[in-house]
């Protein structure tokens, strides 16, 4: 029989803050404006609203905008499928 | 801002308000439907009535222009939209809250 003793075993894994789930950060910007890139190279500018598991998303005043930012189109309120997202950032207005 | 949050809090609340109301919605390859959705489920599958596809083409005829989007409309009584080429949904008219 092997003895045990050497099993010291790291158990403090370290709990540091900042590793947090990525959809705790989406959940943190509730409310905030936002820019959505699609997939497709489309760009939606909105208020976030609401995120689930899929990261699908809903938009308040979301409007598509194109390359220099001029507004395409405005859809008021708007949820958009998950799967077509590249990323989510907060829209400081400076893009 | 509270009350907002219960009514809406998830993204699909906003489709299954949209239910029996006109909506738009955005599909991949520069597709567009409008029609009244009359269900949808968790992957975005839709079933839309009086519905009416547009597509986007660009117009390449005139070479010295740049190229000008035409588009194709078809009318559909009803169709079934399977979710994964749905990208967004939005009431066709603003809902008033």
């Amino acid at each position: 029989m092997q003895d045990m003793q050497n099993g010291d075993s790291p158990q403090e894994v370290n709990q540091v803050g900042d590793t947090e789930d990525p959809s705790k950060f989406l959940g943190d910007i509730i409310g905030a404006p936002v820019v959505v890139k699609l997939n497709s190279d489309i760009v939606f500018r909105g208020t976030l609203q609401s995120v689930d598991g899929y990261m699908n998303i809903s938009l308040e005043r979301c409007r598509e905008v194109d390359h220099n930012n001029k507004v395409v189109r405005d859809y008021g309120e708007a949820f958009v499928r998950g799967n077509n997202v590249i990323y989510i950032c907060l829209d400081d207005g400076s893009v | 801002m509270e009350d907002k949050e219960e009514a809406n809090n998830e993204p699909l609340d906003l489709v299954r308000l949209c239910i029996d109301e006109m909506v738009v919605v955005k599909l991949r390859g520069d597709r567009e439907l409008k029609g009244r959705l009359h269900a949808y489920d968790s992957h975005c599958n839709l079933v839309l009535g009086d519905a009416e596809e547009t597509i986007y083409v660009a117009d390449d005829e005139d070479e010295d222009e740049p190229s000008r989007v035409r588009t194709i409309t078809k009318k559909l009584e009803m169709l079934f939209v399977r979710g994964d080429s749905v990208v967004l949904i939005a009431p066709h008219a603003p809902i008033v809250h």
